[in-house]
């Protein structure tokens, strides 16, 4: 512990109740973060590639899930220790920010952590360490920018964004019917993208699973399914060329928020207030049918009399339609969400072309589909398979894919797959470390080493041998000079990842390089870690 | 330096072997515990609740047992999962699709031991799997044209799916009943337009289908007892109080004579809303809510039939039964649509009197009447019956059929042998050994039989070698029997469902290589 004396000698106190916690420091500190950082990477290593292997999570509540998305795993794994938790954040940011590579990047923090270990040994100081990694990431990057390939794809040959998006569920469960999913991902994307702008708008793509079925049936639906069925059991299940009124008051009697008595003391009171009750129901179902709506969407409840009217006036309806399902049903439709009968007007009802009624399997499950809506531009994903975990499975997979779709669409610039891109960076940093003088050059070299940890995770996940095969792949791409060598995971034959058609997004790459890079930077430049300890 | 905890306390991870062989261990011993159902001689499981009165079941349902198991073990819960959702979806085949995963799992660990990779085997059964489905996919047979031949495929789904119930005695009468009721569905799979009561006492062959529909409820005293041509409105509401809905009114009164005339004006409200509903020129007044005294009088003095408190789903069913409209406002008369039967009475069945509607005009909804000695066979009854249902209700909407037997498991093993002939490389192995996990099928039924499987499933695979077999395994006599002329059938829907979600099953838990468990949280001890 840290003590400073006075000039008679006694203790200062310099941290409160400083017995009780537990202090690591110096080189031991960076050590032990280093090893908790190694740890975590090293529960990720096995499920990279497509050979990857799953995780199964328990949660408290006893819930399983079973995935090989690296951040749903760390996210579900209950981790306690403080770096743990960097590493947990690092797959995190790049889930929000690319969506894939979630596995990747944890993968090469952990290794980059441990070559920085072993320069420590060395006596090497960490921030040198540190701005050795910098600049050899800044050269990896550039690198990637000069082999990345524009991808041209227009709206009618979408083939080189199916391609990618197979890439990315390769490594996921649902690999038997990957080019069925993948299609429906960039399908879905291509509809709700603003091709002008390059942007997507993932919020407008609804993906909506139910268990039973296979995973063939999945489909994309044009439009938007809700979980709810009518209101009344003998309303029509098939509505066409609907007029849809949004509606977020419900079909009760009104409920002032301020609080209030209606006193009832004469029987003519009680009489009006019985006139009025009924005219009440009698106003608002007559409203919504005068504006001329052929569907009522409400986010809360019907009164029984209310909901008989509404049949009885041959107007569907639908109740508890959750908040976000109406904002998307309102875009989908182009109709306003209309918070009082009083301003319901025909302007602000939505269109579609047919909204039906589709049961399912043995139990009382029915969807609600609206579909050909006037404005097309808010999609579904309706998967199907054959257990729960499953279906969670596949959303996370087609949130990978759809993420990819989008950034293909912003960035259509790819580097290819297979650990290609990791090796030729490592034979590019490993060139221009020579030209760094001081103790940089090292830590540049041991960036090289450690690209070549995810090439090398992938052979050994696909049961090669990890050294022979990345040597073998190294040498080709620098006799051939071609940087589209890669691991052949699927014993296909070749190693061309061109041939393979195996892609990779060139931001996705380059983003987890550089976040890897920023949180070893990070966990280096600590030097001091205080703990409560245990009691 | 050694690595500092990761997790949380009390989270455990299990890692490679460890976790593999803790996944496969947990899906061996569920697979194990339904493994005795199995077959038309599979025995029964006697499941006792642990909730407030230790209620018994005694059933052989496989999604039935699994749901009310307690399981810690995560892979264990995968199979519990598939099992209900083929329950969900396709209604029979819950057992089966657990026997295979467990098998498959079983075969997949012994390659595991010997040094093959998962990923191999998953590669390999994976094409098994889609070899084992065309050759399904061509053997079924499609007898949607010939109706004749169609019901006779029903009748004998239908048998081959009580035959391992508790309902097997009589079979052939219960075949009849659902295969009757689900055709009057008339393609549509809402279960829900079947009604099934239960009666304790009498025998399970007193058990009949109605034409009808009946309704589990009593005729007000000084109403009539019988009424024909009826014209019916099916309403939901209040018919008690009838209370102003608006928030916040309150009656207010400053004395003793206003009480009174509110009363008044009260009853007359009452009044009021039965002179309208009789204007609708009805005789029967059936409601979801409750009906008071006194409009009981006023119906009664109306010489109209009211029935009080039918649930919802009993009303839903009157609906569609009667083809009368749900009402809740009476307002406009004309444009109310009343249902209409030809004769309402009571009738008696055992001791109770229940209402009995015959002569309806939509003939889709039907009312089975079970009959048994006890709570528990009539429970075991309904879900046996419910299996039927589900599975004819699949196959009439999609009408292609295999023999039952384990001819399709015999046929698809030899198909994936086939294929593990041609394939090279470490797959085969993988490939056999799907085969292997689906002759464990009629393996354990012989076996739960009582019967010598070794001996029959060597016969079975011999026989299947010849061109155009239909042998399958003939539980009562104990030999090899020709299906097609015992008449076993199974539904081809049923069959795929079992194929491919267990396949999927296996497929994750195998895949598997890492386990977590948090910490489980904490409750308070409920006592």
């Amino acid at each position: 512990m840290a003590l400073a004396f006075d000039e008679y000698g006694r203790p200062f106190i310099i941290l409160k109740e400083q017995e009780q916690k537990s202090r690591l420091r110096g080189l031991e500190a960076q050590k032990a973060n280093i090893s908790a950082g190694k740890a975590v990477a090293r529960i990720l290593r096995t499920s990279l590639g497509p050979k990857g292997m799953d995780k199964m999570l328990q949660s408290p509540d006893g819930d399983v899930t079973i995935t090989n998305d690296g951040a749903t795993i760390l996210e579900q794994m209950d981790v306690d220790n403080q770096i743990a938790k960097l590493m947990v954040e690092l797959s995190r940011s790049q889930d929000y920010e690319i969506g894939d590579g979630t596995t990747g990047v944890v993968v090469m923090a952990g290794a980059l952590l441990e070559q920085a270990e072993k320069l420590l040994e060395r006596g090497i100081h960490p921030i040198r360490i540190a701005e050795g990694y910098e600049m050899a990431s800044r050269i990896a990057v550039e690198h990637l920018e000069h082999i990345s390939q524009k991808f041209e794809f227009t709206v009618g040959n979408i083939e080189p964004l199916v391609q990618t998006c197979m890439t990315t569920l390769s490594s996921k469960i649902v690999n038997r019917c990957k080019r069925m999913l993948a299609e429906i991902a960039v399908k879905a994307v291509l509809a709700v993208a603003d091709l002008e702008r390059k942007d997507v708008n993932l919020d407008l793509i609804k993906v909506e699973g139910k268990v039973g079925g296979k995973l063939e049936d999945t489909e994309l639906v044009y439009g938007i399914t809700v979980d709810k069925d009518m209101s009344h059991p003998q309303m029509p299940k098939r509505i066409e060329d609907a007029k849809i009124a949004i509606l977020t008051c419900p079909f009760e009697p009104p409920k002032p928020k301020t609080k209030h008595k209606v006193d009832i003391d004469t029987v003519e009171k009680f009489q009006t207030l019985r006139q009025q009750e009924r005219k009440y129901f009698d106003d608002m179902v007559q409203k919504c049918k005068d504006v001329g709506a052929t569907l009522v969407i409400c986010q809360w409840g019907f009164d029984d009399e209310a909901n008989h009217l509404l049949m009885h006036r041959n107007l569907p309806a639908v109740r508890w339609v959750g908040g976000v399902e109406l904002e998307l049903i309102a875009i989908a439709t182009g109709a306003r969400i209309v918070p009082r009968f009083q301003e319901l007007t025909p302007e602000k009802l939505g269109r579609a072309g047919l909204v039906r009624e589709k049961s399912f399997g043995t139990t009382k499950d029915r969807m609600l589909y609206i579909e050909q809506c006037a404005n097309s531009r808010a999609v579904t994903v309706f998967i199907r398979g054959g257990n729960k975990m499953m279906i969670e499975e596949t959303k996370r997979s087609l949130h990978d894919a759809l993420c990819v779709a989008r950034n293909l669409i912003r960035n259509n610039s790819i580097v290819y797959g297979g650990g290609s891109a990791e090796i030729s960076c490592s034979i590019a940093v490993e060139a221009a470390a020579d030209k760094y003088p001081g103790v940089e050059q090292y830590a540049i070299r041991s960036f090289a080493e450690a690209l070549d940890s995810i090439p090398m995770a992938l052979a050994e996940n696909s049961g090669l041998q990890p050294i022979n095969t990345l040597t073998a792949v190294k040498s080709q791409q620098i006799k051939e000079n071609n940087p589209y060598c890669g691991i052949d995971c699927n014993d296909v034959g070749t190693n061309n990842m061109q041939q393979q058609n195996v892609f990779e997004t060139l931001i996705g790459k380059q983003q987890q390089i550089l976040l890897a890079t920023q949180v070893v930077k990070m966990i280096l430049k600590i030097d001091d870690v205080i703990a409560p300890s245990d009691y | 330096m050694a690595v500092e905890r990761l997790l949380k306390d009390e989270a455990t991870e299990e890692k490679g072997d460890r976790a593999r062989m803790a996944s496969f261990v947990g899906a061996m011993a569920i697979a194990d515990v339904v493994k005795t159902t199995l077959g038309p001689k599979g025995m029964d499981k006697i499941l006792q609740s642990t909730g407030r009165g230790r209620s018994v079941t005694v059933t052989n349902d496989g999604a039935t047992i699994l749901k009310s198991l307690h399981i810690d073990n995560p892979a264990a819960k995968v199979l519990v999962d598939i099992s209900k959702v083929q329950d969900d979806e396709v209604g029979d085949g819950t057992t089966s699709v657990v026997v295979l995963a467990g098998e498959l799992l079983r075969e997949a660990e012994k390659l595991v031991n010997a040094k093959i990779h998962p990923m191999t085997i998953i590669a390999g059964y994976r094409m098994a799997a889609e070899c084992a489905r065309n050759v399904l996919l061509q053997k079924a047979m499609d007898n949607k044209q010939d109706p004749e031949k169609f019901t006779s495929d029903l009748m004998n789904i239908a048998m081959t799916t009580l035959s391992s119930k508790i309902l097997s005695q009589d079979k052939e009468h219960f075949a009849k009943l659902a295969v009757d009721a689900v055709l009057r569905l008339k393609g549509s799979t809402n279960l829900d337009a079947i009604q099934i009561i239960k009666k304790a006492g009498g025998s399970l062959k007193d058990s009949f289908l109605d034409e009808g529909f009946i309704l589990d409820k009593k005729i007000g005293i000084g109403q009539p007892k019988c009424i024909e041509n009826a014209k019916i409105l099916v309403a939901n509401t209040a018919m008690d109080t009838d209370k102003v809905k608006i928030y916040g009114a309150r009656v207010r009164v400053d004395s003793m004579a206003r009480v009174a005339e509110i009363e008044g004006a009260e009853k007359e409200k009452m009044r009021e809303k039965v002179q309208k509903i009789i204007a609708h020129g009805i005789n029967c007044f059936v409601n979801r809510q409750l009906i008071y005294n006194f409009p009981e009088e006023l119906f009664a003095d109306a010489g109209i039939l009211a029935i009080e408190h039918a649930d919802f789903d009993g009303i839903e069913r009157l609906a569609l039964v009667t083809g009368g409209e749900i009402a809740s406002t009476f307002d406009n008369p004309e444009s109310v649509k009343l249902g209409h039967c030809k004769l309402i009475e009571e009738i008696m069945i055992g001791e109770d009197k229940l209402i009995h509607f015959s002569g309806v005009e939509m003939g889709q909804a039907c009312t089975i009447v079970l009959r048994g000695a006890s709570s528990h066979v009539l429970d075991e009854a309904e879900r046996s019956l419910h299996d039927a249902l589900c599975v004819l209700s699949q196959t009439v909407n999609d009408s292609r059929v295999l023999l039952g037997g384990g001819w399709p498991e015999m046929l698809m093993a030899k198909e994936v042998d086939e294929l593990a002939r041609k394939t090279p490389g470490k797959k085969a192995h993988a490939i056999e050994a799907f085969s292997r996990a689906l002759q464990a099928i009629p393996t354990i039924i012989a076996d739960n039989a009582g019967l010598d499987s070794a001996e029959l499933i060597s016969q079975l695979r011999a026989e299947h070698h010849k061109e155009r077999t239909n042998a399958g395994i003939d539980v009562i006599s104990g030999g090899v029997g020709d299906m097609e002329k015992l008449g076993i059938s199974e539904s081809f829907k049923v069959k795929q469902a079992v194929l491919l979600s267990a396949t999927e099953a296996a497929e994750m838990i195998l895949r598997v290589d890492e386990i977590i468990t948090c910490a489980p949280r904490k409750r308070e001890d409920r006592m």
